[in-house]
This record gives C-alpha cells, structure tokens and sequence, in this order.
C-alpha cells in the first residue's frame, strides 16, 4: 500500500497541485474568487454542457454497439477469434490525429458513406460520436468481456433446469455477476469521452469543445494559467464525483462468483440465431474498426508502394535527428519499462484494495487511483516540469519521465482490470487456505494468482498497448533523439509534403501492427503457460 | 515458474523506479554542472539541422549540443517562462514575433549580443541595444493554392486579401483557429495590418459571409481540407485555398519521389504575413557561456545556410544562401504584411478575442 501512495503523492498528486497552485495563487494568496468569475461566463457553461452530454450518449452508443461483442468474444469459439480481440484493441492505443485523418475518410467528404449514399457527417457531433465507440469498442469488449468468459455458465444453466426462463436466468444469474464489469466499463467509456480531447479536437473542429480541450488551450495557447486551474479543478470534482458513485455501487453489488477457465466456457455457435449474432458483431467489427484501420494502411503504401517505409530507414530526412524508424524501438523500450512500473504500482494497490480489512481510507484511495485518466495530460505535463525539477527529484531531463507518466495512465487500467477478478475470488478459499497454515503470501499465490493470472495479463497488455500509444504526456517531455511513434507521426504531419505524409501513415501503420503483435502474443501467452485456456 | 518470473518482473520494475530516480538526477548534476560541457537549445519541435553542421559546431567551440523539443511553439514559450527559475536548458530558440512580447515581458532572456549580430539585416532587428533576442530565421505565412484545382475550373487563383472575399472564391478557404495556431494567429495579424484597427473585423464578416471553413490546426488545415497537398490529396480534399507557408510549394517539390518540375501548389502573394523568429539566452541559464557560443552559431554562416532547407524558412543573414528550389519554387513575397512587436503585445489578446466571437460564435 506504501508503494502506490508514494507513487501517486510524487508523481501525480503533488505535480498537479504545484500547476494548479501555479494558477490560483498571485503573490502567495489564493484567488479562490477566479472559480466564480470563471463558472460565470457563458462559454464555460456551454463547454461543460457539451462535455456532458456528449460523453453520456457516446457512453450509451458504445455499450450498445460494444456489449453484444463482449458476449460474442466471451462465449463464442470460432477461428481467428485471437486475431480479431487483438485488433479491435488497436484503434483504442492508435494516435487521435492518425485516426482523426483516417475516420474522415470513411464519414467525411467522398467517404464511404458519402459514395454510398451521399451522407456526410463531418461537421457534426455524429463524427465525435463514432469516433468514440471506435475509440472505445475495446474498453467494453475487453472489460466485460474478460470477466464474461470466467463466468461459469452452467449455474446459468442449473437455473433453466430448475425452471426459469431463459431470460429469467439471465438476468438473475448473469446480469448481477456482470454488473459491476458493465459498470466498470460504462465509467472507463463515460471517463475517456468526458476527457476526450484528440477526437473533439480533430473531428469537432473549434466549434465543439470539451473541458479537456478547453484546459488545453488555456494552459498551452492563451496561457490563462488561472482559468485553466480553475477549469482542471471543475473536471477534478466532476470526475472524482462520478468515480466515487461508481465505487460505491460496484461494491454494492460485489459478490464472490465462481470464476473458471474462460476455455471452458467458450464453444462453437448454434443454431441460426447464434450465427446470425457472430455474423452481426464481425460485420460491425468490420465497418467501425476495420476499415479506418483500412484506410491508413493504404495510404501509407499509396502511390509509392514500399518506398514510405524505405524512407523511415533513411537519416537524411531532416525531419529527425535519428532515422524515423528509430521510434519503433524507443516506444518498446519505453512501453516496457510502462507497463512493468503500471503493473507493480497496480498491482499492489488492488491487493491492498480487496484486503478485508481494508477500511474506508483505502477505499477511497481506490477513486483516487483512477483520477489520472480524468486529469488533462497538459495540466500532468506542466506539472511534472514546474515540481520535479529539483534534487533529489529533478527528472526532467530523465528517460524516466516518460514511462513515469505513462504508468500513471496504465495503474488506473491494471487496477480496473485487476478489481473485479480479485474481489470475485472467494474469500473461503483463502481462508482455508489459512486455516489449513498456508502463510498470506502462499495463499495468495496459491489461491489468488492461478484466478487472477489471466486478469494479469490482460492488464498489462493493456497498459503496454496504453503506454505504446500514449501521446499527450508523451509529447511534452520527449527528447527529439528518442521520440516515440505517436510523437513521430505527429511530427511527420506536421510537415508538408507526399514524403512527410506517406511516412507518417507507415509509421502509423506499424504502431498499429505493433500494438496488434503486442496484444495478440499476451492473447497466446495465456494459452501456452497453462495449456488449459 | 510462472509466478518467480513475475516476482523477478516485479523486482525489476521496483528497482528500476528506484535506481533511475537516484540515478538520473545524478547525471544531470554532472551534466548541467558549472563549467560544463554540454550546452543545452530548447526549441519547438520544428528544429532541425543537419548533422554535420552541428558536429562542426561541437568539435569547433568544445561544446556537446543537446536539443531539447517542447511541443509547439506557443508551448516551448510558455513552458520556458513556467520554468524560468530553473529552466531546462541554456538557450530558447523559436520566439516568433507573435509571441516575442510574452516572453520578453515575463524576463525569460538576458542580455547578449551575439558576433556577427551586425551582419543581420536591419528588417529583422527589435529590441534596440538590449539585445535579449537575436533573430535567427525568417519566413511568410500566405494563403497557398492548389494549382490543378483551379486550372481544372478556369479560375485565375486569387492575389490579395481582397480576393479572398470576391464571391467566385466562396468556400474555397480554409483557415487556422487563431487562438490555437500560429498561422493562424499570423494570418490574423496580416488582415490586422492590411485593414488596420477598424477594418479587420468588417474584413472578417465578408470573409466568413464568403465561406471561409476554421479548423483547429495546421496539420488539419493542410493535410485533410487543403487539395492541394499530398495528405489532402489522399484525404479527397476539397478546398484548394489553405493559409499555409511560402516555403510550403518548395517542400511538396522536396519531399516528393520522384521530384516534379514544377510545385503543385502556389502562393497568393498579397496575403503575406512576416514572421521572425529569435533566439535568447535565457536568464538562469546554467552554461551561459556555452550558450553565447550557441547564440554565435546560430547566426553564424554555416547554420544560415544550412537552416533552410531543414525548417523551411529563410535565414536573416546578409549573404546567406537561399536554396535554388525556395526562389524556383516559392519565392519571398515582395511585400508581405508586417507589424511592430510592442503592437501585437499591446492588441494579440484583444484581437483573438474578438476574432473568436466574430467568427467561430
């Protein structure tokens, strides 16, 4: 439990106090008035409503879209199953601005749906708004899905057999042992579209803004440190608030289920409607995620076949200090490190956190945990340049930094992952375990670690792929010798020209083949280590 | 075996928080140390140089250069005056004159006049004998044009800001937030200093009557509405007047394979904004000395020469090479737009505000 605290109270908490405070304070006196001369005007108000109520429905849209994938990944066996979970994780770690081109493609102007039947969607909140389910597809695939496959489906069964409706049994079975997975997962999607900040950008252009938006362009554009303060401390109390109803009913309805190898729970679909549910989910699957992904990787080979990706070997493109493809390495490096640091401090906090005797305090550091998702990645990046800049924590000229910062964005993935598993193990087994002289240490690997192993590595492909495509944080405290993909492309785009293009869509494309490599070899892992899967 | 290998995970990870946080501040006491070696250039990620260039810097003044990126330009300054106390490095290069009075206001530079500073032309100089920047290089914003598209529909490209609100160019521009872009910051200013106090605004009513499209940033503007680039191009745009840069059809000639002979895109001259960017030594900075000789070589003729070609943008000293490609393919404009630094400070807030409710509201 230490080891979290001091993690957090170094390198989040105390950073974005010191940027805040920055904000807020004139001659060493707080101006706590600045929060009612802010909320006052109009353009904050209207901010703060879109921000809402666009991340309410691109919650409801992604659960609706994405739910019926979860049940597919988790129940069904079919070929290529791996393959596919992999991919449809990509789009979550890919670059706002790689996808923001590739999207427009396929709602924008002489886009697919354009060609077909002459819709546009481009300067509308509709392009947001799918923007977030692909963005967002995996967290609901992933989150519910993972807890979905361990759920063991013949007590669904004992129940039909003692007469209940199938429906019935669902939802007096399933649904309640699914809750807090779905909950888990509504708040993760409600989190990232209500901080959303590359796809509002991008797609929303400056007419639609978000808080997260918003702090940005305060604290990087306009350099209104107060407003951006006060702004930050907004989103702070808003998400807290969310994260906190969140804890509370996930514990409501926490209950020990019987968890069991997802292998085992998995078959091969039957009957035409099963068929027909696959078929739907792989279409959707197809259209939403597929065929941005699509996009980029034709144009990073049109009109010049390999040469994009021969030029990323070159040095002499001026662009960089190093050759493009240089950034493949120092992302893995950096991922490494990421998501060896996200997993550790996550670890030790969801043990800490499913402790029985965990108490009220430690509950609430449980909210505190998933803040860093909710807290603008500028406002971290100021605040680890103005607080760790002096002995003995004077990293800002270290490697560290970036995997630092990226951690703290892959811990709250770890814990959510970890959470839902951990808590479900049952407590009787490890008590007997006790009872029987294992020491806490033996029953936890004992007990725990075989339940947990898979959620394990689950998190920590996620905070790997998280760290991979991370760019917020990334990109302000990056060197120009070791920039990482995302940071890459960025600057490729950011420069005109068919080469500068063409190489930012290769490098994306490999940061998308990466990720799916990443992901898929977590994904085989799991079935070679155990062989039981 | 499974569960030693993610103890020893585990171990490693912890160790490695550990030893690289002791370990890092470490090398950078001895790194940044008094009478150091290495001097540091923090800049935007627009740098660039050629390698040899630097080598020969280094091996000449004794100096190791590191480069340190921070974001866009607006950010590398506003991170720079956050961290004045302790800043990350010795020399800032990269203050435009846009944002030339934030940073001199907030004391961000010292004193210095750098050799050779009487080789800069005369235009490019501010700040009188203070001497707290020197301007390093130069270039225009200005509205490009695809030239295809407009061969394709038999209209002559418009020259001037008053083309720009003839109704045969309706919905056919698209610009930069000026708020949250630097062109389009830039391209504010220009219709400022063409139109002047009164007229900028009526100015701005007939463009946005015309159709002008805002988006956000440059790489949007450029890649995904502008038909005249490659991304856009591939991105089926289909706006063929973009506020971009006069070095921008040169670069679509560089960086494309195989070379065409001719840009695919041209400049509207009489829609040119000047921009000048400085460098300074910065006020705490820890290898002073090292960031005079940085200074130095900045303006100093191999770097000038060599800077064009690496950032797309012209250098400020006399004599200096100008790439054959910059004056076949995009020549300087003749009479670009320009205004005094002490006038964008007094105004800049003001007139983005206003700009912001004119046109985005």
């Amino acid at each position: 439990m230490a080891v979290p605290v001091a993690f957090f109270a170094v390198f989040f908490a105390y950073p974005v106090t010191a940027i805040v405070a920055r904000g807020l304070k004139a001659d060493g006196t707080w101006r706590l008035g600045r929060i009612g001369d802010v909320l006052a005007q109009s353009d904050v108000r209207q901010v703060l409503w879109f921000t809402t109520w666009q991340a309410l429905v691109s919650t409801a849209l992604t659960l609706l879209v994405a739910l019926p994938g979860a049940y597919v990944f988790a129940r069904f066996a079919f070929p290529g199953k791996q393959l596919l979970r992999a991919v449809v994780t990509v789009p979550f770690v890919l670059p706002t601005v790689v996808v923001g081109t590739a999207f427009m493609a396929l709602v924008g102007r002489g886009g697919l749906l354009d060609e077909l039947w002459g819709v546009r969607l481009d300067t509308t909140v509709w392009a947001i708004l799918l923007a977030h389910v692909f963005f967002n597809y995996a967290v609901v695939v992933r989150t519910v899905g993972g807890l979905w496959s361990q759920l063991d489906p013949r007590q669904e069964e004992a129940a039909r057999m003692l007469g209940a409706s199938r429906f019935a049994a669902w939802r007096t079975v399933t649904l309640p042992a699914l809750a807090p997975a779905v909950a888990a997962a509504a708040l993760m999607v409600f989190l990232f579209t209500f901080t959303s900040f590359g796809v509002v950008q991008i797609l929303g252009g400056p007419t639609f803004s978000t808080l997260e938006v918003e702090i940005y362009r305060q604290t990087s554009e306009i350099f209104d440190l107060s407003t951006a303060a006060v702004l930050t401390m907004i989103q702070f109390v808003a998400v807290g608030a969310i994260l906190a109803l969140h804890a509370w009913t996930v514990r409501r309805r926490e209950t020990a289920l019987r968890l069991v190898d997802a292998g085992a729970t998995a078959r091969r679909p039957r009957g035409a409607g099963q068929w027909a549910l696959l078929a739907g989910v792989v279409a959707t699957v197809a259209v939403l995620l597929l065929l941005p992904l699509a996009v980029l990787v034709q144009r990073s080979f049109a009109g010049a076949g390999l040469g994009y990706y021969r030029a990323l070997t070159r040095e002499d493109g001026g662009v960089f200090l190093v050759p493009p493809v240089e950034a493949v390495g120092n992302s893995l490096r950096y991922a490494v490190a990421a998501t060896a640091i996200a997993v550790l401090i996550g670890g030790l906090a969801s043990v800490a956190l499913t402790r029985r005797d965990a108490g009220r305090l430690v509950r609430g550091f449980d909210v505190l945990l998933m803040l860093p998702l909710g807290v603008s990645a500028v406002t971290v990046g100021f605040g680890f340049l103005i607080a760790l800049d002096e002995p003995p924590l004077d990293l800002r000229a270290s490697w560290i930094l970036v995997p630092l910062a990226q951690a703290l964005v892959g811990v709250p993935f770890v814990v959510r992952t970890m959470l839902p598993v951990l808590r479900a193990v049952d407590v009787r087994l490890r008590e007997a375990a006790a009872v029987l002289g294992a020491s806490p240490w033996r029953a936890w690997r004992e007990v725990d670690l075989p339940l947990v192993r898979r959620a394990l590595l689950i998190a920590a492909g996620f905070a790997f792929a998280v760290s991979l495509g991370e760019f917020g944080a990334t990109v302000f405290i990056a060197r120009p010798d070791n920039p990482t993909l995302p940071v890459a492309v960025a600057r490729l785009l950011g420069r005109p020209g068919d080469l500068n293009y063409g190489q930012a869509m290769a490098l994306s494309t490999i940061l998308m083949i990466v990720c799916a490599v990443a992901l898929l070899v977590l994904e085989r892992l799991r079935t070679d280590r155990t062989g039981e899967f | 075996m499974g569960i030693t290998k993610k103890v020893t995970v585990l171990a490693v990870g912890l160790g490695l928080v550990t030893l690289s946080a002791c370990g890092s501040s470490g090398d950078d006491g001895g790194a940044d140390g008094g009478g150091s070696k290495t001097v540091t250039l923090v800049s935007h990620n627009s740098w660039a140089a050629s390698k040899d260039v630097i080598a020969a810097f280094e091996k000449q003044s004794g100096y190791k250069v590191e480069v340190l990126e921070d974001g866009d330009a607006g950010q590398a300054v506003n991170k720079a005056i956050l961290t004045k106390d302790n800043p990350q490095g010795d020399v800032l290069f990269g203050v435009d004159n846009t944002l030339l009075s934030r940073a001199l206001d907030n004391g961000l530079f010292q004193p210095y006049e750098a050799k050779d500073a009487d080789l800069i032309l005369d235009e490019f100089r501010v700040d009188g004998d203070r001497h707290r920047v020197t301007p390093v290089d130069t270039g225009d914003i200005c509205v490009n044009y695809d030239k295809e598209w407009f061969s394709e529909h038999d209209l002559t490209p418009p020259k001037t800001f008053d083309d720009l609100v003839d109704p045969r160019y309706k919905d056919l521009l698209v610009v930069e937030n000026a708020s949250t872009s630097s062109p389009g910051l830039g391209f504010l200013l220009g219709t400022a200093a063409k139109y002047g106090d009164d007229g900028w605004a009526d100015y701005w009513k007939k463009l946005k009557a015309n159709g002008v499209k805002v988006v956000d940033g440059w790489e949007q503007a450029y890649n995904e509405e502008f038909s005249g680039s490659a991304g856009g191009k591939q991105a089926k745009a289909d706006r063929p007047l973009v506020v971009s840069y006069a070095s921008s059809p040169p670069a679509e000639v560089i960086y494309a394979d195989p070379k065409p002979d001719t840009a695919p895109t041209g400049v509207a001259e009489g829609t040119c904004f000047r921009q000048v960017e400085y460098a300074g030594l910065l006020s705490n900075a820890k290898n002073p000395e090292g960031g005079k000789a940085l200074l130095d070589f900045l303006i100093s003729k191999p770097f000038q020469d060599d800077m064009p070609l690496n950032m797309f943008v012209y250098p400020v000293r006399e004599a200096a090479q100008v790439p054959e490609e910059f004056e076949k393919f995009g020549p300087r404009a003749k009479d670009p737009e320009t205004m005094d630094p002490a006038r964008i400070a007094d105004n800049r807030d003001q007139w983005v505000k206003s700009w912001t409710s004119l046109v985005l509201k």
